[in-house]
């Protein structure tokens, strides 16, 4: 029987990114905020120090730093017609535990979506006719515009010290920057960082074929950094130990470098670690979640009552966390009906590797978010017309690291042991690089997350159940963007490349990013989407779900800086309207 | 109308804990209440357990046998040769040998709950075996193969070339094994000699840093910020690990 505690005003579940930027927002209202993680506390002298925290076996490949399947996954299938199997291990993506979350091993790519990603429905549909969303594609409007966001990408950039240069600042086109970028009301707090050689390689032949490469902006410091809240961030020391592990420099930007120094002094703030939220607790008459069930890491069960409950764990958390509670409708891929689970999508990337013969790239000297781009070929930044895809991603030479059990690219036919191999690894380690490309992945009818019908959690809840592969769509895009690379990698005039496709079914097994998108998605329409354009719940109008669990189809680009702004834009929504009238923030 | 009551007496009340951590951990949870401050404590820090000192755990899994069996095969994935020490000459025996004694091998952090089922290959591992117990099955079996397909040898007493054949077909799913999957065994004995390979030497492995030497890797240096403009130079740097340098 769970023991029931004093009320607060809020209480967040779980405690990464968007939760550290809630609370601290909603404690400057004045309000009483509890944190509830069900990982530990971890600091950057204590646990990602400069004297261990460079090591690959640890972070990596023993994952020291996410979620561990024995306590938390879920089962996967490409289609309803298979059965689905649990994720036993980790590989395709990597949820985090603990605080901080996912903010402590990201990269740092830093990116706003374009003002037409936010229009995906409308915007291609009057650009190109109905036509161009084939039977079962599900993308949907946002319910929000890149212009009403803008204020709150730029809040997010200063919180993080985002090193770049602008390619559009009110409409003006800046040399340097990404042209293709939305309107930005000023630059990035700071310069780009300092390019290797591999990304400057990348550039010099973009630029030859004519494209228009700009230094990727960085949430690894290009200079020391104190944010608008006074915590001051070190510069990169490009080390190339970021994705995957927590920074030992304070360079990468993360709640533990930006916010919390400042948060956890804050009287009305509490965090409670080691208390996992198995239940948000909710009364169908008065439209109002009323508390959430936690269990400790002992097994004690209390029952948090709070005026707000804020969702603000990882995606998939989310998703689970309604389907669980038996908040909205679940959806249904049959009928398409219902939302909860709905338009689940994720990330097609695809490489090209060169290899040279003349050039010491040193791929070792690195950053999570240092590399050249080029953007012409992302969303709807090209004419469409005749390619029988929508969509599109940017294509980047990143140099984040030549970490060696990871990083040692052979060339195409290298078996991959004996003396061939190790001989082909020495030759290529400091003279190879990689092309990567990024590409959106459209919502599909089959494309869904629901409950288990068979598997377990330690908790004893169904598993959440993934139901996820490529369409037509998202293959022909990727084709398209890898063509485009290949011919960039052509021009840098290596020995030799080697182009690897995305081919064939999704896999759970390789990694590949920890993009995941929907599940809870924004919208207009109460029949189509979970959330409300402030990412308030259509059914409990205290409740509000933060993170890519909104994406109602998922863009080009990275997610965090847009699930930053949309983080800012509900917290304005909650302390200047919401507090002031507690109630639906939109009418259905 | 809601509305809400934050009152200054709520606001105090919850000051109390202002100007020093409140840390409540009662005795039955591990769960903790952090308020007022950040928690940080001197002199902590989440080394990794085998770089403390005295940590060199003696041989503690594999059976002779099985140390043969593994010295031979990680000997032909990674071979000594005119560009140096291999995988045996790197440790990556002792290596493996306390990988599979310790968490890993137990697969202390997998999804272990049945029912269990083939999948498809995009469903990834459905194995209900450990990497340890994957391992145990696999070199009994691979030697059993070997003794009836070889005049009774065992895979370590076979010609490189007979034991570059018995991996091929291993890595290709040609060889049918009793109770364990001969690819994904190959597979897992292959990431695992990378790993080996190219780790920290704190784990046993890449003894005298010949893994990160063969292919110019500095190692677990964290400043590089004096080299990222010689673009195209070599730099031979010397590696560094976390808990030794090879001058030492």
């Amino acid at each position: 029987m769970a023991r029931k505690l004093p009320s607060v005003d809020v209480v967040l579940v779980g405690f990464g990114w968007t939760a550290s930027m809630l609370a601290q927002e909603l404690t400057d209202s004045g309000l009483k905020v509890l944190a509830l993680e069900r990982g530990t506390w971890r600091d950057t002298p204590t646990d990602f120090a400069v004297t261990f925290v460079q090591d690959e076996l640890r972070y990596y490949y023993r994952k020291a730093l996410f979620q561990e399947p024995a306590q938390e996954t879920l089962t996967f299938r490409n289609s309803a017609s298979e059965r689905a199997l649990p994720m036993r291990e980790l590989g395709s993506f990597l949820p985090a535990s603990g605080v901080g979350g996912a903010g402590v091993h990201w990269n740092g790519q830093y990116w706003r979506f374009l003002p037409s990603d936010f229009m995906a429905q409308s915007h291609n549909v009057e650009r190109y006719g109905a036509g161009a969303i084939p039977d079962g594609m599900t993308v949907q409007d946002w319910g929000v515009t890149y212009d009403e966001l803008e204020p709150y990408y730029d809040k997010f950039e200063r919180l993080c010290g985002i090193s770049g240069k602008a390619g559009n600042i009110k409409g003006s086109i800046q040399n340097g920057g990404n042209p293709f970028e939305g309107a930005r009301a000023r630059d990035y707090p700071n310069p780009p960082m300092q390019m290797t050689y591999g990304p400057t390689l990348f550039a010099e032949a973009a630029r030859q074929i004519g494209h228009k490469p700009f230094a990727c902006a960085s949430a690894n410091m290009s200079q020391p950094y104190t944010n608008p809240l006074g915590v001051t961030l070190g510069q990169c020391s490009y080390c190339g130990f970021c994705e995957k592990y927590g920074c030992g420099n304070y360079s990468k930007a993360s709640p533990q470098t930006t916010i919390l120094p400042v948060l956890m002094r804050k009287p009305n703030f509490e965090l409670r670690t080691g208390s996992e939220v198995i239940r948000i607790n909710h009364d169908k008459n008065s439209k109002r979640a009323t508390s959430v069930t936690y269990v400790t890491e002992q097994g004690e069960e209390f029952e948090q009552p709070a005026e707000i409950v804020v969702m603000s764990a990882f995606i998939l958390h989310n998703a689970h966390l309604l389907l669980t509670s038996g908040i909205g409708t679940p959806y249904d891929p049959q009928t398409g009906q219902g939302v909860i689970g709905k338009n689940y999508a994720y990330q097609i990337v695809s490489s090209v590797d060169v290899f040279f013969d003349d050039k010491i790239i040193n791929p070792f000297i690195g950053a999570g978010a240092l590399g050249m781009a080029i953007d012409e070929f992302n969303g709807d930044n090209f004419d469409h017309t005749g390619l029988g895809f929508i969509g599109g991603g940017y294509i980047a030479l990143w140099n984040t690291n030549g970490r060696p059990i990871e990083t040692h690219p052979v060339p195409e036919g290298t078996p991959k042991w004996g003396g061939k191999f190790k001989k082909a690894v020495a030759e290529n380690y400091l003279k190879s690089a990689t092309i990567a490309t990024h590409g959106s992945v459209m919502s599909h009818r089959g494309n869904h997350l629901d409950l288990d019908p068979t598997y377990r959690d330690i908790h004893g809840r169904p598993l959440m159940r993934m139901t996820f592969d490529y369409t037509d769509n998202e293959h022909k895009m990727s084709d398209y963007l890898t063509d485009r690379a290949t011919e960039i990698a052509k021009a840098m005039k290596p020995r030799e490349f080697h182009a690897k496709k995305r081919e064939g079914h999704y896999s759970i097994v390789p990694y590949q990013t920890t993009h995941n998108t929907g599940g809870a998605i924004m919208g207009s329409d109460p029949k189509s989407s979970a959330l409300n354009r402030y990412l308030q719940s259509w059914d409990l109008h205290n409740l509000f779900v933060m993170g890519a669990s909104a994406f109602p189809q998922n863009p080009g680009y990275n997610p965090t800086g847009t699930i930053g702004a949309l983080t800012y834009w509900a917290a304005d929504a909650i302390k200047n309207q919401y507090l002031k009238n507690p109630g639906p923030l939109v009418q259905a | 109308m809601e509305t809400f009551d934050v009152s200054r007496r709520k606001l105090l009340s919850a000051g109390l804990g202002l100007g020093s951590v409140v840390v409540s951990a009662s005795t039955t949870t591990q769960a903790r209440s952090i308020a007022g401050a950040v928690p940080w404590e001197t002199d902590q820090a989440s080394a990794p357990l085998d770089a403390l000192a005295g940590a060199s755990p003696p041989a503690s899994f594999f059976t002779a046998s099985e140390r043969a069996f593994i010295d031979a095969a990680v000997s032909r994935l990674i071979p000594q040769d005119e560009l140096g020490g291999g995988a045996k000459e790197a440790g990556v025996t002792a290596f493996l040998d306390r990988q599979l004694a310790g968490s890993y091998g137990k697969a202390r952090t997998w999804y272990m709950q049945g029912p269990w089922s083939e999948g498809t290959l995009s469903q990834g591992n459905q194995s209900r075996l450990t990497p340890a117990q994957t391992y145990r099955a696999a070199i009994k079996a691979i030697d059993s193969y070997c003794q009836n397909t070889f005049s009774n040898k065992t895979f370590a007493k076979l010609a490189e070339g007979e034991q570059d054949e018995v991996l091929t077909h291993l890595e290709n799913g040609k060889i049918e094994l009793e109770g364990v999957k001969g690819k994904s065994f190959f597979e897992a004995l292959l990431q695992n000699t990378l790993e080996g390979f190219l780790s920290d030497p704190i784990y046993g492995g890449n003894r005298d840093m010949i893994g990160w030497k063969l292919i110019g890797f500095p190692g677990t240096r964290y400043d590089y910020r004096d080299y990222v403009s010689k673009h195209g130079e070599k730099l031979a740097l010397s590696p560094v690990g976390l808990k030794t340098n090879p001058q030492d």
